[in-house]
């Protein structure tokens, strides 16, 4: 016989335990689904001691759960307690793999083959995923685990690590320093972890350290008492069967999103995108009438938010209109523009005047709200500066404002835009410094929106993306070709028009290829290079801003050179034939068109080093200096190891320093330490719960105040550019005698705090505080640092005279 | 792409100072006939005493910028905008970009160190109007001479010494990789020399056992130990293998490419090595004597009023 609830609630994580627990506490019959062994796994799968933060600090707590700011455990213990007192019915160990029916008549099936009747499903399942399981007998015995909590837990014994991804790459080199650890790796290769993991591997490899078993998997598990060990391993290597006596096995095998999973629920996502959130209405509804979802899977990332949701959900089943607990956060944003107004009215006064936002569902504006600033310039305030750089994105609600261009000739454009418009996108999109200044002219009312909410709506809401590319395309136009293009010649041009996306090290087009058209960036960099005689020169990098391709089009041949994406590239590329037509017609453009190809034709070579010939640039390209903004070269010609920059670094940060001077590739004389690039589109900015990484006006990523501790941005950073350190908050900067006497940096004992102080990330910041500049290159004596961004390198490779300041 | 080295500093400023100063003072020594002869209590050789010690004291200088790298940090924290509305006075971001173009970086003092530290080989020596005697004074010039002799060196082991440090690493990025490299290599021909005669092995163990990188500050100077076993194991394995059976000798082939190959590593990592010392072990000279010349400056000063 199946059971009957009214609500079934599955993921007991902080949003499924607090939708439990109020429908608990109203003695609403229910059921707590969780797949793992234990509630709020996600939690529990913190690192041991964490202090969990409760941001943000403003959004009041509505939830039958009691939160603070506390350790892991404490957190944990008081939800145990909480669980407890309200009754609240909870079965572990329950993985629901399907969901049928609908509103009033809905079947969830459990991975037992159980299954459950209920008439309101609310799925809470977070983000995590489902970890993947060695599917062969034995993968669930005790002493064999998919996490790893605490590596200095094992001491002298073996242990078996399972996967050649990061994760377990990471725990086999941890578990390494007291043990013997022997990783095993499905592939032939450890291609798919980070450099940096990689290169310790090979090192631990090489070292004995940690003993590789690849092309190789595990037939059986059992347990030994034999000999002192626990578990005996059975496994088929390249070499053939091989039996391995170990004492525990840690399989770390990635896990499945959970979006397959809910599509087989029948919920609908937007897009392909993965930061794309399923539509939700007000009330947290799915698409699926009934099925409702909250926490981080609905988009909200934090556990204060996830909590809230867990209430609120329970009451809006029951049809209870409850305020959400935002409400007033909500109504104090709103009265910015006017006090009268109720949170309903003032968010349809905004899809009325801000088209761009129409097609967002009420949740999705109520959250975009919350993450935007309501501003109410004054004639003649200044919004943003030419070269600022800035990334958030602006919609007009009221008001008109003056856009100001810098003409390719240096002088000034005015434009004007007014209500029901948006500016900002540029910079959004291409991650690099605006590219014009805003002003107002009358009273306005701006909703300013952070990049990354606005970078989550783009790849959720179909209609804002198709909004913002039909006016960033007439904007790319006028930016990289001429802003005093006439609007009908503009509308002519893009006529047929696409945009490209391209990845680093893509093709747009061959040498010998057809000319298709003009091409536009609008974010990402981009090679032309040349092969002559069998050899590939790099002839010019072209950046953001600027087009390229002209001079088949111009000279109706092939294409006479090759164009390759150096980072993350997206183009708008105007067909041939329009621009042909376009260009007979238009005078002026033609002459731009015209002189640039002169300009190209006779085009230079970059400069290579001569004592060792290959192609520098290439090479710091496929470094993937092409996505960065700043980057730390050492010119080893110079460079006397003194290491005095990572020296001044710890001592102007805490007294760690942030980057590694000796690790690193070297290409003839030039060296790029391990570092972080300062990227365009920084990877650590992904996915920060607590949203403080940021970049400054001048262009510094930087962490701000408020770090979690999650780990997610150096998991991110491809480039090992953050570590995890318990900062000492007792760090002095060291004194003058101290100084003198040897005594300023000292890292270990001076600022690494003990093992139960908080872990926070760090990273570089350009010392962005000090206005000599970065620390690194102003204490190297011989001159041998320095910071560039790949265009000025690429420039001062062109010209052999240049020298670097 | 082309790097200033300190000698050309923003144009060889430093040195067109330092020339003009020079000049100067030779000419003005040339000119001027005091009553009593040049010596250091006339006018101009005050001037010059005066002048030196400036000097001396910017020099010395150099080494507390060296450890402080940020005396004027949290000048710039209003452009701190960790929100991006919040404007930044143009003042402030002109003065930050003013002081990141000409505020001046570790190199340029060192640039200025090495030049003006020369030309204090001119100046003190006029200053002096070459009286020199067994006394405070003459043990002044004569610590300061050996202070900036061995900045000459340093100078030159700055500018030598990176290009060939480069070199030598033919493309291996760590010092740690490199000995990580040589200790698999030890491993690799353990286990290979484990077939071979009694002999052989005891080769192969001694060139792992006894093979010395590094060590005392002679032997890291030098870049070698002498009768290195892996050079010498390189050289008995070639006589060895000529006693050996036809069919061992593609194993033994094995062997000796692996020995060879370790000794080349060794020779890097020795060479690694000294340059490493090369570049520092004259600062342990030039440091320490730049304070006792500065003592000795100090007695010289107070000796001569005390005269008076
Ligand atoms: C390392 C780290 C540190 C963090 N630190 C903080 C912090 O300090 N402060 C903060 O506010 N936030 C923090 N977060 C974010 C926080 O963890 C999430 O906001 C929160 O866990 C989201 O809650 P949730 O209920 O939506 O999902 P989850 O907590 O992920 O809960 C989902 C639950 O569903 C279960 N489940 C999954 N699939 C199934 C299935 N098919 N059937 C049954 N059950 C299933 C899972 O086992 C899990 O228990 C951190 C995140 C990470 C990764
Ligand atoms: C780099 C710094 C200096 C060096 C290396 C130096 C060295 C010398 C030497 C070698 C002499 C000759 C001594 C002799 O006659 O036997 C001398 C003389 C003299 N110095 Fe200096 N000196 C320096 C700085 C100064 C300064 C700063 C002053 C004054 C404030 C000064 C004042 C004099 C005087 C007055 C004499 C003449 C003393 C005499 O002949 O009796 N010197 N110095
Ligand atoms: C009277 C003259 C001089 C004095 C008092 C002096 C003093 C010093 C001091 C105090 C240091 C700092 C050492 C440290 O912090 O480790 C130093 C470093 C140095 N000096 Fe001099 N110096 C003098 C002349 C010179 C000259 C003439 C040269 C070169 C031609 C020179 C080259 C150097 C170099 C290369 C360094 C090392 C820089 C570094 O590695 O950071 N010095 N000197
Ligand atoms: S930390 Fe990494 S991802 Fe972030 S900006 Fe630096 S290099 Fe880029
Ligand atoms: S400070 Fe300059 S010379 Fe010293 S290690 Fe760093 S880059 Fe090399």
């Amino acid at each position: 016989m199946t059971e009957k609830f009214k609500i079934a609630i599955i993921g007991a994580g902080p949003a499924g335990l607090s939708a439990a627990a109020h429908a608990a506490e109203l003695g609403i019959s229910h059921i707590l689904l969780e797949a793992a062994q234990q509630p709020a796994n996600t939690i529990h799968k913190y690192q041991k001691g964490k202090l969990v933060m409760a941001e943000p600090a403003v959004l009041p707590l509505r939830s039958p759960m009691a939160f603070a700011a506390g350790t892991r455990e404490n957190i944990l213990t008081l939800w145990h307690e909480d669980i407890q007192r309200h009754k609240v019915n909870l079965r572990l160990g329950a993985q629901v793999d399907g969901i049928k029916g609908e509103r009033g008549h809905f079947q969830v099936t459990l991975s037992s083959g159980q299954s459950i009747n209920a008439e309101f499903v609310v799925l809470a399942i977070g983000l995590q995923g489902n970890i993947h399981k060695l599917g062969i007998p034995g993968g669930d015995l005790p002493t064999v685990q998919y996490h790893l909590d605490d590596p200095e837990e094992f001491k002298d014994e073996t242990i078996v690590v399972v996967g050649g991804g990061d994760a377990g790459v990471e725990n086999a080199l941890a578990l390494a320093q007291q043990n013997r650890v022997i990783l095993i790796n499905r592939e032939e290769e450890f291609s798919r972890c980070k450099e940096g993991n990689f290169n310790l591997l090979q090192a631990a490899i090489k070292a004995g350290r940690i003993e590789p078993r690849v092309s190789s998997r595990i037939d059986y598990i059992d347990s030994e008492t034999g000999n002192g060990f626990l578990l005996r391993v059975v496994a088929k290597t390249s070499e053939g069967v091989e039996i391995i006596p170990c004492h525990h096995v840690i399989a770390r095998l990635g896990a499945s999103p959970p979006r397959k999973l809910l599509e087989s629920f029948g919920v609908k996502f937007p897009n392909s995108d993965i930061t794309s959130v399923p539509e939700l209405s007000e009330q947290y509804e799915s698409n699926v009438p009934g099925l409702y979802i909250i926490g981080t899977l609905g988009g909200c990332p934090l556990i204060k938010q996830a909590l809230n949701h867990g209430y609120e959900v329970v009451e809006y089943i029951l049809g209870n209109p409850v305020e959400p607990a935002d409400e007033p956060l909500l109504k104090q944003k709103i009265s910015c523009f006017d006090a009268s107004c109720s949170v309903r009215e003032g968010l349809t006064f905004i899809r009325h005047n801000a088209p761009i936002l129409a097609g967002l569902t009420a949740l999705q504006l109520r959250e975009l709200l919350l993450e935007s600033n309501i501003l109410t310039p004054k004639p003649d305030d200044l919004i943003f500066k030419y070269d600022d750089y800035t990334s958030s994105f602006f919609s007009i609600l009221e008001g008109e404002l003056a856009v100001v261009v810098k003409a390719k000739d240096g002088s000034e454009i005015y434009f004007q835009i007014k209500a029901g418009n948006f500016f900002g996108e540029m910079g959004l999109i291409s991650g690099r410094r605006r590219s014009a200044t805003i002003k107002a002219i009358t009273d306005c009312v701006l909703i300013e929106t952070p990049r990354r909410s606005m970078l989550k709506l783009i790849n959720s809401v179909e209609s804002v993306r198709q909004k913002l590319d039909e006016v960033s395309m007439k904007r790319v136009v006028r930016n990289c070709l001429t802003n005093t293009l006439p609007e009908s010649e503009l509308n002519y041009l893009l006529q047929g028009a696409t945009i490209r996306r391209y990845k680093a090290g893509d093709v747009l087009f061959h040498q010998g290829d057809k000319a298709d058209g003009l091409y536009l960036i609008r974010r990402g960099s981009v090679i032309i290079s040349q092969i002559t005689a069998g050899k590939e020169d790099v002839l010019s990098y072209v950046i953001t801003g600027n087009y390229f391709g002209e001079m088949a089009l111009i000279s109706d041949k092939p294409r006479s050179k090759t164009a390759r994406a150096a980072s993350a590239t997206e183009v708008v590329l105007l067909k041939a034939p329009v621009v042909i037509a376009s260009l007979e017609r238009n005078t002026d453009l033609r002459d731009l068109l015209a002189a640039r190809y002169r300009e190209n034709a006779h085009d230079t070579k970059m400069i290579e080093p001569q004592d060792k010939p290959g192609n520098l640039f290439t090479f710091l390209i496929r470094q993937g200096v092409g996505e960065a903004t700043d980057v730390l070269l050492i010119d080893y010609s110079l460079c006397i190891r003194c290491n005095n920059c990572e020296t001044a670094c710890a001592n102007t940060h805490q007294g760690i320093p942030l980057f590694n001077r000796e690790a690193g590739p070297t290409h003839s004389h030039i060296h790029l330490p391990t570092s972080c690039r300062h990227c365009e589109h920084p990877y650590c900015m992904l996915d920060c719960p607590p949203n403080v990484i940021h970049r400054s006006v001048n262009g510094e990523v930087f962490i701000a105040d408020g770090c979690i501790s999650c780990g997610n941005c150096k998991n991110n950073c491809p480039y090992d550019a953050i570590q995890m350190v318990a900062v000492n908050p007792k760090f002095k900067k060291p004194g003058l005698w101290q100084a003198l006497t040897g005594g300023a940096y000292q890292s270990e004992k001076n600022s690494i705090a003990g093992d139960d102080s908080p872990k926070k990330a760090i990273k570089c910041d350009l010392c962005k505080d000090n206005a000599m500049g970065p620390a690194c290159v102003r204490s190297c004596p011989t001159g041998a640092a320095i910071r560039i961004s790949p265009e000025a390198l690429s420039l001062t490779m062109r010209d052999s005279s240049a020298v670097l300041e | 792409m082309q790097r200033n080295t300190l000698l050309e500093y923003r144009n060889y400023r430093y040195f067109k100072i330092a020339s003009l100063l020079t000049i100067s003072a030779v000419l003005a020594y040339l000119f001027d006939q005091p009553a009593m002869g040049a010596y250091g209590g006339s006018w101009l050789g005050y001037l010059f005493g005066i002048l030196s010690a400036l000097i001396v004291v910017v020099l010395t200088l150099y080494g507390v910028r060296k450890r402080l790298p940020s005396i004027r940090t949290e000048r710039r924290n209003s452009l701190n905008a960790s929100s991006p509305q919040q404007d930044v006075p143009d003042r402030r971001k002109r003065q930050a970009s003013w002081l990141r173009h000409h505020g001046a970086t570790l190199q340029g003092w060192l640039s200025a160190h090495t030049y003006m530290g020369i030309a204090l080989i001119v100046l003190a020596t006029l200053h002096t109007g070459f009286q020199f005697g067994w006394n405070v004074h003459t043990l002044a010039y004569a610590l300061m001479m050996v202070v900036i002799i061995s900045g000459c060196y340093g100078i030159y082991a700055y500018l030598r010494m990176p290009r060939l440090m480069t070199a030598n690493m033919g493309g291996i990025n760590t010092f740690n990789a490199l000995l990580l490299e040589i200790d698999d290599l030890d491993k690799q021909a353990s286990v290979k020399s484990l077939q071979f005669s009694d002999d052989i092995c005891a080769v192969v163990r001694k060139a792992r056992q006894e093979t010395l990188i590094g060590g005392n500050f002679f032997r890291q100077l030098t870049a070698c130990q002498r009768n290195c076993p892996t050079a010498k194991a390189v050289q008995q394995l070639r006589l060895l293998g000529k006693s050996l059976k036809y069919d061992q000798l593609k194993s033994f082939d094995d062997l000796f490419l692996i020995m060879a190959h370790k000794e080349t590593l060794v020779r890097r990592a020795r060479l690694d090595v000294m340059y490493r010392a090369r570049l520092e072990f004259w600062l342990y000279l030039h440091a320490p004597l730049s304070i006792a010349f500065l003592t000795a400056l100090i007695a010289h000063i107070v000796a001569i009023f005390f005269y008076w």
